[in-house]
């Protein structure tokens, strides 16, 4: 099993073979390149955070020791240059998700900054008293609670999707629970604690009889499979730079243009207006309109190549060699006694919650940790879905493209430790 | 004895196996809740105190091994002891999970207590030992709202 690290899959349908260089990739990545507790570093937490490429941090580095200026109101050489990087990453994350413009990319700090900007300005001039909005039962927290928050400001209702066993959405109770009160659907892409991959083009046709909008939270998504909100044909996509590569603080929310430009902004001030006379203001365009304030230039200037490090493995290859390594470490962790893993969807990412007989999760991580295996314990910022499957926490190993069959061992042979310390 | 060791010591994982004290006690009349939001732990501590006297305790809950086993051991430390003692006995522990236990200081009733000397190793799981302790506390002091260890 150790001998290689190039996983082989099928030939894709141009029938190129879809093979990724592991060992070459890891070197890339220079936090993989150190000993943990005296052991080499087993990084399983990438739904949490995944590491950055060299690449990127030669572009942050760059950012402040180059180019650092304002962007947009500079007429000298260094503000060109960090306006220049700054609005070619925005071209980058348009291109990646297949974006008809690159005004409906806005950058914010992350995920949970984005879903709060369509909550507020969106949602929030919409919604009415008695009106619903729907989101699932395997959502973050990020992607409940501005609901909620909105719902009891409104008078609304909150609808939940309720997720099967398997950790998949029932789409039959989906379909009931749409109605002309709907005012929004808002469901995540792929579960950060299942892998789930849920079939959002078709919810989002479901939704589409209503004249629902859809907002997806992409931030398992982006990391993992191809996303094209086109052919989607979602009203809102919202990811977080630092799951995919790029720096923390940025993240990304797209919206149809038409959406946005019927939208009031989400915070005032600097760099959102066209003028301000104390007797009106008016507001800049879009992208603009969303972001007040000076952003997080060098946020934003990493996450362009932390897309195209992504984009040039290639995001067929990523997911090939993903659901490679999902098989592979779904047969290792069921070979241990006692361990159970939530959510076997048919569709699904390279994550693995589980529970380990009467093992607490922490007590587990505590272990794992002192062999160099970082995984996540907890609730994972989904305390629903806990109590959806009866379990007050869970172990969870999320992976990435750099991670190999040799730490799938690891983690196995980490487990039966922790079984061994326990027994 | 590795690190690892010194915190799952066999007395540790036994009263996680079968935590002593582990009840709803019904002569309770001094009750807390606590929880630790970011691994779910939670504990509730029952007690019975008269004249300023730990008689009875018991307590309910789930978590860690680190937390149920702090709750076993302390339940059993506690019976029978002065308000004044129980307050002595948290600022020992404290110091044994913190690290900064002097061990010249000639404490005599840190008894099994000690065992929770390797958490100190562990700063992210000195809460984990610490709730059921923040719980006992409100239960003495008769705080109204739930304990949390955030």
């Amino acid at each position: 099993m150790s001998a290689t690290h190039r996983v082989v899959a099928t030939a894709d349908h141009q029938g190129e073979s879809l093979w990724l260089d592991v060992p070459k990739i890891r070197a890339d990545f220079p936090a993989l390149q150190q000993k943990i507790h005296g052991q080499p570093l087993v990084y399983l937490d990438n739904a949490a955070t995944s590491q950055k490429p060299q690449v990127v941090l030669d572009a942050i580095q760059r950012a402040y020791a180059c180019d650092n200026a304002n962007i947009h109101r500079g007429v000298h050489e260094l503000s060109v240059r960090a306006t220049d990087a700054f609005e070619a990453s925005r071209r980058t994350v348009q291109q990646t998700l297949n974006a008809a413009h690159s005004q409906e990319i806005i950058f914010v700090r992350g995920t949970t900054e984005a879903i709060n900007l369509v909550a507020h300005s969106y949602a929030g001039r919409r919604v009415r008293q008695g009106d619903e909005i729907i989101i699932s039962a395997m959502e973050h927290h990020s992607n409940i609670v501005p609901w909620q928050v909105l719902c009891e400001e409104k008078g609304a209702r909150l609808r939940v999707i309720p997720v099967a066993d398997s950790g998949e959405l029932v789409l039959d109770e989906y379909e009931k629970l749409l109605s002309s009160k709907t005012r929004l659907v808002a469901i995540t892409h792929v579960s950060s604690v299942l892998g789930s991959i849920n079939p959002v083009q078709r919810m989002i046709e479901m939704a589409r009889v209503w004249d629902v909008p859809v907002l997806l939270d992409g931030a398992q998504a982006v990391p993992h499979l191809k996303v094209d909100v086109r052919e989607l044909d979602c009203d809102f996509y919202a990811f977080s730079g630092h799951k995919v590569l790029g720096p923390t603080g940025i993240g990304v929310l797209y919206g149809k243009k038409d959406l946005l430009e019927s939208m009031p902004p989400y915070q005032t001030g600097g760099s959102m207006i066209e003028s301000v006379r104390f007797e009106k203001t008016t507001y800049a365009s879009l992208p603009e309109k969303f972001e007040a304030g000076t952003p997080h230039i060098a946020g934003g200037i990493g996450l362009g190549p932390a897309l195209d490090y992504l984009n040039a493995l290639g995001l067929d290859r990523v997911k090939a060699y993903e659901e490679e390594l999902l098989a592979y470490t779904t047969e290792r962790l069921l070979e241990i006694p006692g361990l159970r893993i939530l959510g076997l969807a048919k569709e699904k990412a390279c994550v693995l919650s589980f529970v380990l007989g009467e093992i607490h999760p922490h007590d587990i991580g505590t272990i794992l940790d002192q062999h160099g295996i970082a995984i996540r314990t907890g609730h994972h910022c989904a305390q629903p879905l806990m109590d959806r499957f009866g379990v007050p926490a869970t172990a969870r190993a999320s992976f990435s493209f750099y991670n190999t069959r040799d730490e799938v061992d690891r983690l196995a042979k980490g487990l039966v430790k922790v079984t061994e310390v326990f027994s | 004895m590795s690190e690892l060791e010194s915190l799952y010591q066999e007395v540790i994982l036994d009263h996680n196996r079968r935590p002593r004290n582990f009840k709803v006690l019904e002569s309770a009349n001094r009750k807390a809740e606590g929880f630790n939001p970011l691994c779910g732990d939670r504990v509730t501590i029952y007690l019975e105190v008269d004249d300023e006297v730990v008689k009875d305790v018991a307590f309910q809950g789930s978590g860690c091994a680190i937390s149920m086993a702090s709750s076993s051991i302390m339940t059993e430390s506690l019976k029978g002891k002065s308000l004044v003692e129980v307050e002595r006995l948290w600022t020992t522990f404290h110091d044994i999970v913190t690290g900064e236990s002097d061990e010249s200081s000639g404490q005599t009733d840190v008894g099994k207590l000690a065992v929770f000397g390797g958490v100190s190793k562990y700063p992210v799981r000195v809460k984990c030992a610490t709730l059921t302790w923040h719980t006992l506390l409100a239960a003495l002091h008769e705080t109204q709202q739930a304990v949390s260890s955030e």
